[in-house]
């Protein structure tokens, strides 16, 4: 089977080779790092510059960072014809090609939120493992938890307020660091697209760029979303335990979402939105005054076939709605949360409409091609670079989510042991 | 130190500064053979004499093994037909591997289109393939070195290292490449490399009945196909790429895409 010929349609004159060879995965590869390098940047306003609004996000989008860290070359490595050679990029990096460095800054970024993740839990994880041990009758769960935290701790079991304190000082460190690696990961992603001359669309050195701003409005607003439902999902299943043990504490208690958390949040996800429309639109604009020997066919797809994707579902219902919405006056949960799966979508359809839009016309300048996304899969290709491919990388970040929270709590549960509610 | 001895040691110091680190660089016999080797592949088409029968790519099809009803190929041929109302249209059906058999012209989405002799300014044929770059995008873009450049100038693919990403693929203005359906690792015209080096000529070369298609050697100044590139009024594809393409044109029209 000729890969790429399942899902393109061909008009007017086409080479006889091209076909869309990047599909939904490679959508979906900028739109996960950019929800890594989002999450963390929104992390890092907490630890760096000291946004106390946002105490109670920072460690919840840092935990989020991590899990979706390891799905981000997921779809890269569900792409390749070859995926099984996927480790020549690291023993043979060939460093002209933008992609030879990934799995370099990939690592290095990755090491960076892993090290973070531990000083931020560290002093919980010893006072809880210590705990544990005095318990005399353990459950296994808790067995288990025991010696886990044991071998997370790797031996630092000094948990002085001086330890502490160099703790917090680390994590500052770290996300200072952070911010502009994961910056460069995800301008990195922008800068695979920009750099293709041979593509009109995507050669502009405004493309990491725009996908930074992008990036961090997309992982603003994902950290928004699953901490508002988090929290009231929690609150659900509280008030369903406490029929069988009343003991545990009320939905009350354990306090709901923060107005204050959303509206603050949601601020800087109005900052980095403008940023990423100005230079879109500016890259428009430019390319349009410029007119070179690319802008007819370039109009043609912008205008013509991919009007409904680019100005109707990217600009207008993915930016402007949800702009309007978080700049009316007394901003409810329920509206942002409205506004925040909108910027989400906006953002998806902004990398559809570059990695998709990009090929969408032919080297020819002479004729345009269409991409079929496959619904239903009939083989491994089809299932792969199709609906299906695509939503179960989408819903692994997620799984990850809940089960790293089971070892690092996100919740200041008034119950848990002080150390942990210093962040 | 008397004032002879410390002049004299001055001058031991400043002659020494004066060596630069380059010169002390070991010279590899075989960089320099590279630098300017005696032989650089070179291809001439001379749209003029193409008359569209396709042999060519039926021949590279067979000689390359790339399976013949695969809507890919490493070389084919495009029609252009100019109206007098100035529209351009172009098919290349088949990667016009059956060559033009019929006056209707491949719009796309399976339908054609016909054009009465009459609205017809002019038409040509115009044979493609891989251009050899000397500053070729592809082997930039590949992340791990699995397609490099031979230093007689032309461009292959290992595909015993190819991930199959398709980033030459999308970083080629010539949409010359492709995933070949059976290895599935990015697949390219090569001149017929396994041909070629040895004496032979590539495969399409030999099929064209018409000699509109000849390969040569650049750095040979007696060379034919030399001859005519550095004597007579040539073209080449999408200049404005930097990639400084290596097949040359007789007859291209500012049509050609």
């Amino acid at each position: 089977m000729l890969h790429g010929e399942a899902w393109t349609v061909k008009e007017l004159f086409v080479y006889p080779n091209e076909y869309i060879y990047w599909t939904i995965q490679i959508v979906m590869y900028p739109f996960l790092t950019g929800l890594v390098a989002g999450a963390f940047v929104l992390s890092s306003l907490y630890h760096v510059f000291g946004v106390t609004k946002l105490k109670e996000i920072a460690r919840f989008s840092l935990v989020f960072s991590f899990a979706l860290l390891p799905c981000a070359p997921m779809p890269l490595l569900l792409h390749l014809q070859q995926p099984q050679r996927n480790l020549n990029v690291l023993m043979t990096p060939h460093f002209t090609s933008a992609i030879a460095a990934f799995g370099i800054v990939f690592l290095t970024y990755g090491m960076i939120v892993a090290s973070e993740l531990w000083f931020v839990y560290r002093g919980y994880f010893v006072t809880t493992a210590l705990k544990l041990r005095q318990k005399p009758n353990r459950t296994l769960s808790e067995t288990v938890l025991m010696s886990l935290y044991s071998i997370l701790v790797m031996g630092a079991w000094d948990v002085s307020h001086h330890a502490l304190e160099q703790d917090e000082k680390a994590v500052k460190i770290l996300a200072a660091v952070g911010i502009p690696v994961a910056c460069f990961l995800h301008g990195y992603a922008g800068f695979i697209f920009g750099s293709v001359k041979a593509n009109a669309l995507w050669m502009t050195p405004l493309m990491p760029v725009i996908f930074i701003c992008s990036a961090v409005v997309s992982g603003i607003a994902l950290c928004i979303l699953t901490y508002v439902i988090t929290m009231e999902l929690r609150k659900l299943i509280i008030t369903w335990r406490r029929k069988e043990n009343p003991s545990l504490p009320s939905p009350g208690e354990l306090g709901g979402v923060e107005t204050q958390v959303v509206t603050m949040t949601s601020r800087y996800l109005i900052m980095f939105l403008i940023l990423a429309i100005t230079l879109e639109l500016l890259d428009l604009i430019f390319r349009g005054y410029t007119a070179v020997k690319s802008w007819d066919i370039l109009r043609s797809v912008i205008y013509g076939k991919d009007f409904t994707a680019i100005f109707i579902l990217q600009y207008g219902l993915g930016n402007l709605v949800p702009f309007i919405l978080f700049l009316l006056p007394g901003l409810t949960v329920r509206r942002a949360v409205v506004g925040t799966i909108l910027v989400l979508f906006g953002v998806f359809m902004m990398r559809w409409n570059v990695v998709i839009g990009g090929q969408a016309f032919s080297a020819s300048f002479a004729g345009f091609m269409h991409y079929h996304m496959p619904i239903w899969p009939h083989d491994m290709e089809t299932f792969k670079e199709g609906l299906f491919g695509a939503l179960m990388v989408g819903s692994i970040p997620f799984a990850l989510f809940w089960l790293l929270s089971r070892i690092f709590p996100i919740f200041d549960l008034k119950e848990s042991p002080p150390s942990s509610s210093r962040h | 130190m008397n004032r002879r001895e410390f002049l004299k040691r001055s001058m031991v110091v400043v002659a020494g500064m004066a060596v630069p680190a380059a010169a002390l660089h070991l010279i590899d016999p075989k960089q320099l053979l590279a630098a300017k080797p005696d032989l650089r592949w070179a291809f001439l088409v001379d749209a003029y004499k193409c008359v569209g029968c396709g042999f060519c790519v039926k021949a590279c099809k067979l000689e390359n093994e790339v399976p013949y009803e695969a809507n890919v190929s490493r070389t084919w041929v495009e029609r252009y037909v100019v109206k007098k109302d100035g529209e351009v249209l172009i098919d290349s059906p088949k990667a016009a591997r059956d060559g033009f058999t019929t006056k209707k012209i491949e719009v796309g989405e399976g339908k054609f289109r016909e054009v009465k002799d009459e609205e017809i300014e002019k038409a040509f044929f115009v044979p493609k393939l891989c251009n050899q770059c000397e500053n070729p995008p592809c082997v930039q873009v590949c992340p791990v070195g699995a397609t490099y450049s031979t230093a007689d100038g032309v461009v292959l693919v290992d595909r015993k290292w190819c991930i199959g990403c398709g980033y030459c693929i999308m970083g080629c203005p010539y949409g010359v490449r492709f995933f070949h359906p059976v290895h599935k690792t990015a697949e390219k015209c090569n001149f017929c490399y396994h041909r070629i080096s040895k004496g032979m000529k590539s495969a399409c070369v030999d099929a064209c009945p018409f000699g509109a298609r000849q390969i040569g050697n650049l750095r040979d100044p007696n060379d034919p196909v030399t001859k005519v590139i550095m004597t007579e009024r040539v073209g080449i594809l999408k200049e404005e790429y930097g990639t400084k393409p290596q097949v040359y044109y007789i007859g291209l029209s500012k049509e050609v895409r």
